[in-house]
């Protein structure tokens, strides 16, 4: 940060050097000097316009279509409007204080959290898992990737009435689903109350996310492993590593960004999961998150200010996988000069 | 088990060092055993669309049918048909134009920057986050006001909109590994922005669009809610129709599973016939931070 | 350099990438074009959640006769499916609020379209009633149950029960029971002797709202139907001993049913009765045609009763259509409610939707199939006591409708029947 080469490297392009030497300026640039800096910036923005009109349609979308929104939400959140009809005027912070008043709503948001941090922990395990067994180009290496990316391609209106028949939390005596195969297989200690358990059940739910995902983050690790360049490897190997030794010392920490990309996509696919447990649970308090929750305030219970209250918790929830991820990109490109 | 794979890791002039014998089968066994896992479901899926009415059941989930039936494909394709094209329709423009958007963010925010560039780029990231049920009103009426309702455009719109900021996130991610080398000696050669992205990037581009339109096509297809809210009856894609199939008090759940397989089945296909270019893409600097 | 062999190439990528991209924006054209089309005059969009089922063949032998009878209409059918009604809810909510109604819309009648009211999004049918002969053809208890403030603004086409007591005979029988139970009393003895006397599910349950259903069966049972329809004017006091009582009975019940309740749905938990792996179950009529598709024979396979307690009280729920305020095709709208209105259109729909015609002169002999419809047919033109159902929308808006749910579902968490109780009340006072 505080070399030298950057300090003179900052001085020399910085934004004092035109100032300073108005009239030194480079023979080609000589014509300008008199209109001032305004010219002078102008000049140099014609390098760099064309690229912002280019973005400019998409800053324009995503203006209003996310900003837009945004604002409209918060908006809401912060006024009473608790019915379709009324005009709502401003409360503050109310909404917000209120939520957790409720018994509803901080197990929603236990909920929620177990979920994320089982779905996030567990799809990264097995997606590693599985990139670490197909990463030596093992035979057959592309039938078990297709077949591991396979659940990506399937939407949970589909899938939910299946993994609600699997995960049924009927005992030993009348199991179905994963239970009975558990039965069946002596396995009886492992039959289960699934995520119809009190507290920790939102574990359980997270596992169809994670089968959806894991061939994701398997694809992830993969496409990491092999862009470890050989002779990194080689040297470590030389070193007297052990193959697991290459693994820890030398290809996981240059995965460290692939973790980060892969933590971004799956935090967030967590907070707004929604398909995934009205498929499995419908609306029961067992299987509450704050996104159905948001659902049954705004077109249920028809309570506009509630429903922008939760919606709002979400987004900042998300600054929580966000803000870390942009910090770390930015510090990495600065070190990488780019 | 595999204890022995670390002692004699080092296959001598191996690039890729090969593990023992023993370990191999080790691998092959747990990869058979997690295959298996992971068609589980399917395989209740694609078994129960196969039995009549009154078999399908969460107590005969593992069992084969007793009766073989295809009353529910029958039902279930017959209720399906009219969204198929629909879907199509929606989800393919949805992808290409996300994906040409966010070729060109990427493009810029990569490697013709604007002043404030990171900050737009910061800004478009939150874009991924924004629940939709929570904006689903407010765009409803936007797109009312607009008097686009009815036809396909405003879903569309709002997959296109939406799948800008991951596009975007690709695509910069993938040209950041371009050098930088490359475009200035196509700029010092005179060549403007959109030459230097049509002469130098797009050429290279392949692996990162095969990432998101695929990823595209799959959200697109597979959404339930933008259908729903932003489109009528007539325009109505193969999720609503799907959903639609489990709609009586009582559920058919031979015809709701065999309604699931074909919805899936185009982007499974498109996940068999691509799915090596989408791996191709990913290896290639797509999303890898 | 470099430069001078790219250009060439370069344009020609950018020809073949314009190509691309041309295509994909006249492919949106296209598509954005297809749907938007003829928005004729004569048609008439219906919105309901009847997209399965007996519910799917009534509404199209609805939409039949309307066609024939309105020649040159089309029908559009807009209906969107989801658990009882959800999605469907969802749908029509941001329709509404964007004022882009439907021309006509299903809902439970009474107190769910209350939301609506209030919101001016729906007409006032009342003189619609009037020049249809509506008052002197429904039961006047109903018309009174379904106005809002002395005005009626939906029709009700069907009548479905929703204290029904579903049992297995040869469960019973094995357990010593002799007769279906009438009392809640008899009800968690004939419970307990099945627990300790065969390996059957006593009371079969499905998710959470199934015991909501369950709870309003058992309200009504405990405190007889005046007392039960005093508990929904706003501010009641839920805090009584005979509430109290009634939700102990409740606490009883629940401790008779099974523990993997939560993953099943009220279809698993009738199937449970129809195999003998349940001996009771409360679900509404529905079940009888759930029983019909599963080929049961009645009074063999499975039985009926009135929910204990509630004998000659028909609890009732009620499928309705609305005519919106702003609906683009008000008179093509106004014909539609006219065919479910009248006897015609009901008798057309209910034998195929498995539920019985809202007007009282029905004709019996289009249910004859079903020794079920024909039996509850019967006791409705017998003219039974009227209660509505709380769960399904008769008594309660969403907002108090929602409280409960919450409260029944905290409790199925943490078993506190005084927590219950308290946000039983609580519900209750701020409507």
């Amino acid at each position: 940060m505080s070399k030298p080469t950057d300090g003179t490297g900052a001085a020399t392009r910085g934004p004092g050097r035109p100032t300073q030497h108005p009239f030194h300026t480079a023979p080609s640039r000589a014509h300008t000097h008199r209109r001032g800096p305004l010219r002078r910036a102008l000049t140099r923005s014609r390098a760099w316009l064309p690229g912002l009109l280019l973005v400019s349609p998409s800053i324009l979308l995503i203006g209003v279509f996310v900003y837009g929104m945004i604002g409209w939400n918060t908006q809401l959140a912060l006024s009473d409007k608790h019915a379709p009809v009324q005009d709502g005027s401003f409360v503050g912070l109310t909404n917000f204080a209120e939520l957790w008043q409720e018994a509803r709503w901080p197990a929603a948001v236990l909920n929620a959290v177990v979920f994320t941090v089982v779905f996030v922990g567990g799809a990264l395990l097995l997606g590693w898992l599985l990139g670490l067994l197909l990463d030596k180009g093992i035979r057959g290496e592309a039938v078990f990737r297709t077949l591991f990316l396979a659940p990506m391609a399937v939407s949970f209106i589909a899938t939910g009435v299946v993994w609600r028949w699997l995960m049924n939390p009927a005992p030993a005596e009348r199991a179905t689903g994963l239970n009975a195969l558990f039965v069946h297989l002596k396995l009886d200690f492992l039959v289960n109350d699934w995520w119809t358990a009190p507290n920790l059940g939102m574990a359980a739910m997270a596992l169809p996310a994670i089968w959806q995902l894991s061939g994701y983050i398997m694809a992830l690790f993969l496409a990491g492993f092999r862009g470890v360049p050989e002779d990194l490897r080689e040297a470590a190997r030389v070193d007297g590593c052990s193959e697991w030794g290459v693994y820890w010392r030398v290809v996981m920490p240059q995965l460290r960004p692939v973790m980060l990309s892969a933590v971004i996509i799956l935090g967030h696919m967590s907070l707004k999961v929604f398909d995934l447990i009205i498929a499995v649970a419908g609306q029961q308090i067992v299987a509450d998150v704050p996104a159905v929750y948001m659902w049954a305030m705004v077109f249920e219970v028809r309570d506009p200010a509630k429903g922008a209250a939760i919606a709002s918790y979400l987004l900042v929830a998300v600054a929580v996988f966000v803000i870390p991820y942009l910090v770390w990109t930015v510090r990495k490109e600065r070190s990488e000069g780019r | 088990m595999s204890q022995s794979a670390p002692e004699r890791v080092i296959a001598p002039g191996g690039g890729v060092a090969g593990t023992t014998r023993r370990g191999q089968v080790v691998k092959f066994l747990v990869l058979f055993a997690l295959a298996a896992l992971f068609l589980l479901p399917m395989y209740v899926l694609a078994v129960t669309g196969f039995k009549p009415f009154d078999e399908a059941t969460a107590a005969r989930a593992w069992l084969l049918p007793k009766n073989w039936s295809l009353q529910g494909w029958a039902a279930a394709w017959s209720a399906l048909a009219p969204g198929l094209w629909n879907s199509v329709l929606m989800a393919v423009p949805s992808a290409v134009i996300s994906a040409v958007l966010g070729s060109m963010n990427g493009y810029v925010l990569a490697r013709w920057r604007f002043p404030g560039a990171d900050t737009v780029f910061t800004l478009f990231l939150f874009g991924m986050f924004i629940p939709y049920q929570a904006v689903m009103i407010p765009l409803q009426q936007m797109m009312v006001d607009a008097d686009l309702m009815g036809g396909l455009f405003p879903l569309i719109l709002a997959h296109t909109v939406y799948g800008i900021p991951i596009c975007t996130l690709i695509f910069r991610n993938y040209y950041a590994s371009i050098p930088q080398t490359l475009i200035e000696a196509a700029r010092v050669d005179g060549a403007g922005l959109l030459r230097t992205y049509a002469s130098v990037v797009l050429p290279v581009s392949a692996p990162a669009f095969a990432v998101t339109l695929i990823w595209q096509f799959t959200s697109a297809w597979n959404d339930f809610l933008f259908a729903v809210f932003l489109t009528g009856p007539n325009s109505w894609p193969v999720t609503v129709q799907l959903n639609n199939v489990a709609g009586s008090m009582v559920v058919p759940y031979n015809q709701q599973m065999a309604a699931a397989v074909l919805a899936s089945l185009p982007t499974l296909i498109i996940y068999l016939v691509l799915g090596r270019y989408f791996m191709r893409g990913l290896m290639a600097g797509a999303l890898k931070g | 350099m470099v430069g001078i062999d790219h250009p060439g190439r370069g344009m020609l990528m950018r020809s073949r990438w314009w190509a691309a991209a041309a295509a994909g924006l006249s492919l949106t054209l296209v598509a954005s074009g297809c749907g938007n089309g003829e928005d004729s005059d004569a048609q008439v969009e219906v919105f309901s959640w009847w997209t399965g089922g007996g519910e799917e063949a009534g509404l199209n032998a609805l939409i039949e006769v309307f066609e024939e009878e309105n020649e040159g209409v089309e029908f559009v059918n807009a209906a969107v499916a989801g658990g009882s009604g959800t999605n469907a809810q969802a749908v029509l909510e941001g329709r509404l609020q964007s004022q882009d109604p439907p021309d006509s819309f299903q809902g439970h009648a009474g107190a769910s379209l209350q939301d609506y009211i209030e919101a001016g999004y729906l007409a006032p049918l009342d003189d619609f009633f009037d020049e249809q002969g509506l008052h002197d053809a429904l039961p006047e208890q109903l018309v009174d149950q379904i106005s809002y403030e002395d005005s009626v603004y939906s029709v009700p086409v069907n009548i479905h029960r929703s204290n029904v007591l579903w049992f297995n005979p040869s469960v019973l029988e094995e357990a010593g029971v002799d007769e279906a139970p009438e009392t809640l009393e008899d009800l968690v003895q004939a419970l307990e002797a099945v627990d300790s006397e065969t390996d059957a599910i006593p009371m079969a349950v499905g998710a959470q709202w199934t015991v909501d259903h369950l709870l309003e069966s058992i309200l009504l049972g405990s405190l007889g139907p005046d007392a039960y329809n005093a508990l929904w004017e706003p501010g009641a006091d839920w805090n009584t001993p005979e509430v109290t009582e009634a939700l102990e009975i409740f606490e009883e019940v629940m401790s008779h049913t099974q523990e993997e309740s939560a993953a099943e749905d009220w279809q698993e938990a009738s199937r449970r009765v129809f195999e003998g792996e349940a001996a009771f179950n409360i679900m509404g009529d529905w079940a009888a045609g759930y029983f019909d598709e599963l080929e049961a024979v009645p009074e063999e396979d499975y039985d009926w009763a009135p929910s204990p307690g509630t004998d000659g009280t028909y609890m009732w729920l009620s499928d309705s259509f609305t005519l919106p305020e702003g609906a683009p095709h008000e008179e093509q709208a106004l014909a539609w409610l006219e065919l479910v209105a009248g006897q015609e259109g009901q008798d057309v729909f209910n034998p195929l939707k498995g539920s019985i015609p809202a007007r009282e002169d029905a004709d019996p002999e289009n249910y004859a199939d079903s020794p079920y419809l024909e039996a509850a047919l019967q006791e409705w033109q017998d003219g039974p006591e009227l209660a509505g159902s709380f769960w399904h929308g008769v008594t309660v808006g969403n907002r108090w409708k929602n409280d409960i749910d919450t409260a029944v579902g905290l409790y199925l968490q943490n078993q506190d029947l005084d927590e219950l109780n308290t946000a039983l009340h609580e519900a209750a006072q701020t409507e």
